[in-house]
């Protein structure tokens, strides 16, 4: 971590609240409340999109009225009424390039550390920036295009890639997967649409920022990302939201698709408003992430999750192909009464395929953490591996850390392995640190960072910093 | 005359939440330059009197004072404690996985450092130190990137006890039963090193069991601990009349 000193690291957290609970006065174009078939037809009509695309969206409405919310999750929540969301919220100019945008968005953008002035000057991370609905500005486009990369807001890659999208969409997660993928797929509004073309490694992270602005709104936003064969790219996603004493729904899809020896890393430091001390408010984030591996391809998921009042999420591999590889590393943080249920899928269908799971849960205040993980060996999947790690630290004597492991092997050749361990932050560590002359909150710090250090050693530079910071803020005077 | 370091007086302390008093007037005054041995039976209260003194949570003061340098301790967090000069070798030291020795070590000095208004330690100045330092315990300069503490040797933390020690150069140290679980050479390079940083400026208390230590390191003098004070103190002969002896005579003693 160089160039980042503890002390740095101190001085950023004397800034201890949610810092990113700020609203943006920008004029929107907000539908009103209610969700029916003319919402949907109003949805796709704003966005010009083609019939395919409103079938699409008609067909999963329907699907969606036919099934339950489910309950298995080890969390508690009041329903949503899905009728009192407003289903599309827009920032009401739209922009031709980056130069005509508002300069009030440009400070949103500046306060959330990823002013794209800068982005411009410091190569190496390309941004899309979501909105509450819409996708608002995209850099590096045309550096980007040169090579055949395809980066752009998901509502563009309708227009302009139709065939592309087309082909992909809900193959990785069909309509009626899950409640929120359905309902996500009736109203999804924007999103992040990637292709890497054949051989081609993309030599710059892509980021997308999700910010949900507008009250009373829901972000369903969808994500499809394509690495073609032979290619590499690597995918971060990062995701605030005002303070609110009401609680948000944000139920996006994102869809990974590896073909043949290609390889995505996606990484995402989540911190939606978790509510606030008392539990009020927060966002409700329901997330279904899923990634297809073809033939010799890898995907990578790498998330470390500190927001949300509930959170219900599980990326997952399907190891179609021989030889592919699916990795899952985690570091979940609740704090207060955040409730996290979350963990990972491998399926694993193809010979030989590999997947390795490191989850860290830490548990606060009186928070719920779990880690709920499937891994599943196909009778055909000779030759399986699987490690799981599954780490669970205890900061509190109020709070609960759980798991949930399931596994369903029906092949002989496989190997799994699966380790658990649950701790309770050691007064003694802390007390140890102390008596070496570190305050409390350093120690504090710096045993948890020790502790997630295999997770966030996988994120890319600036995002391990952003991280590390974010497990300080949000784990301040916690321990009790 | 010389000064004092650490300034103890009628100490009591009993445990939090029992109102168990294990302290019971506590009188103990070192100076610069110095080197104590506190002996003792087992229970007598020798490491809750390590623990209070550096601020641990758990136990509580009901009288007396703790100076050190002319500065109350009592009312300092154990990290001020520590800022202002103390250190404490643990006993049993604890694990930190996935923090380096040097990663905590180095934002243990710049702290210390901060505390006192001085500039932070560079990269450079301080690999070097922590070569000059490592060098002192024969520590391996592996041991020195490993995670504090973990997956090392009972000889092995202790050594790294005295390491940190020579990194942070405290005014006062007290090793709390530093040579249990040490073999013979073991022993002889963390005395050797304890040795090694003692100067006329700082002062060393040595918790211990067994006078073998004291065969290393040559106090000037001896304490015995029981019962929650110091009942007897001598010089370093008092160590070789308690190995042969026990402690029965002295609170025996004390009783009559």
């Amino acid at each position: 971590m160089a160039g980042y000193t503890e002390e740095e690291l101190a001085e950023d957290l004397k800034n201890q609240e949610y810092k990113f609970g700020f609203t943006t006065e920008i004029e929107s174009d907000k539908i009103p409340v209610g969700l029916n078939e003319d919402v949907i037809r109003l949805i796709s009509a704003k966005k010009n999109e083609p019939e395919w695309l409103l079938e699409y969206r008609l067909n999963a409405f329907k699907i969606w009225q036919d099934m339950i919310e489910p309950d298995w999750a080890h969390v508690k929540y009041e329903k949503p009424n899905f009728q009192e969301i407003s289903y599309f919220a827009a920032p009401k100019k739209q922009y031709e390039s980056w130069d005509d945008v508002d300069p009030e968005m440009k400070a949103t953008m500046d306060k959330l550390g990823i002013s794209l002035d800068e982005q411009k000057k410091l190569t190496g991370v390309a941004v899309d920036f979501v909105m509450d609905s819409v996708s608002v500005a995209t850099s590096f486009k045309e550096k980007l295009g040169e090579l055949g990369i395809i980066f752009s807001s998901f509502s563009e890659a309708v227009q302009n890639h139709p065939d592309l999208v087309r082909k992909h969409l809900g193959t990785v997660v069909p309509t009626k997967d899950n409640f929120y993928a359905a309902l996500n797929s009736a109203v999804f509004s924007d999103g992040s649409f990637c292709y890497i073309p054949k051989g081609v490694r993309c030599p710059m992270e892509l980021s997308t920022y999700f910010r949900i602005n507008e009250s009373g709104t829901g972000q369903f936003e969808r994500t499809l990302v394509v690495a073609d064969e032979g290619s590499y790219v690597s995918y971060l996603e990062g995701c605030t939201a005002p303070q609110r004493d009401e609680n948000q729904l944000h139920a996006a899809v994102v869809e990974l698709i590896a073909l043949d020896d290609a390889e995505i890393k996606y990484s995402t430091v989540q911190n939606w408003f978790p509510g606030d001390k008392n539990g009020v408010g927060g966002i409700f984030n329901f997330v279904t992430k899923r990634g297809m591996c073809h033939t010799n391809s890898k995907i990578s998921w790498t998330q470390v999750e500190t927001g949300s009042a509930v959170t219900w999420k599980y990326p997952s591999c399907i190891l179609k192909g021989d030889n592919s590889i699916g990795e899952f590393y985690s570091v979940a943080v609740t704090n207060n009464y955040q409730q996290a249920d979350t963990g990972t899928k491998m399926i694993h269908l193809g010979k030989n395929t590999k997947s390795t799971v490191i989850s860290k849960g830490i548990s606060a205040g009186q928070s719920q953490n779990s880690y709920r993980g499937l891994i599943q060996i196909n009778k055909n999947a000779h030759n399986a591996r699987n490690f799981t790690q599954c780490d669970s630290l205890l900061m509190s004597d109020r709070c609960g850390a759980h798991t949930f492991p399931y596994i369903e092997c029906s092949n002989n050749s496989a190997k799994l392995e699966h380790e658990a361990t649950t701790s309770k932050i050691g007064e003694d560590q802390i007390f140890y640190c102390q008596q070496r002359g570190l305050s409390e909150e350093s120690a504090i710090g710096l045993i948890v960072n020790g502790y997630v250090k295999e997770v966030l050693n996988k994120l890319p530079m600036e995002f391990a910093v952003e991280a590390q910071k974010l497990l300080a803020i949000s784990l301040e005077n916690s321990v009790g | 005359m010389s000064k004092a370091l650490l300034d103890i007086k009628n100490l009591h302390a009993e445990i939090e939440d029992e109102g168990k008093a294990i302290l019971k007037g506590l009188n103990l005054t070192v100076n610069a330059g110095e080197i104590h041995a506190i002996m003792g039976p087992n229970g007598a209260g020798k490491s809750t009197l390590a623990s209070v003194v550096s601020g641990k949570d758990g136990y509580e003061v009901t009288q007396g004072t703790v100076e050190m340098d002319g500065q109350d301790l009592l009312d300092l967090d154990p990290d001020e404690r520590a800022k202002e000069g103390l250190f404490l070798a643990f006993q049993y030291p604890v694990e930190i996985p996935g923090v380096s020795n040097i990663n905590f070590l180095r934002t243990a000095l710049n702290e210390i450092k901060e505390y006192r208004k001085e500039d932070p330690i560079s990269a450079k100045d301080f690999m070097a130190l922590v070569r000059e330092k490592s060098k002192l315990v024969e520590l391996d300069s592996k041991l020195a990137s490993r995670s504090v503490n973990e997956g090392f040797s009972g000889g092995e933390k202790k050594r790294n006890e005295i390491f940190q020690m020579a990194m942070l150069d405290p005014k006062v140290a007290i090793l709390d039963e530093t040579d249990s679980g040490l073999d013979i050479d073991a022993l002889r390079i963390v005395a050797a090193g304890v040795n090694k940083l003692k100067n006329e400026n700082n002062a060393v208390i040595l918790i211990t069991h067994y006078q073998r230590l004291l065969d290393y390191i040559v106090p000037d003098y001896v304490h015995v601990l029981a019962d929650g004070k110091i009942v007897k103190t001598g010089d370093k002969t008092l160590a070789l009349e308690l190995e042969e002896k026990g402690y029965d005579w002295l609170t025996e003693e004390k009783t009559v």
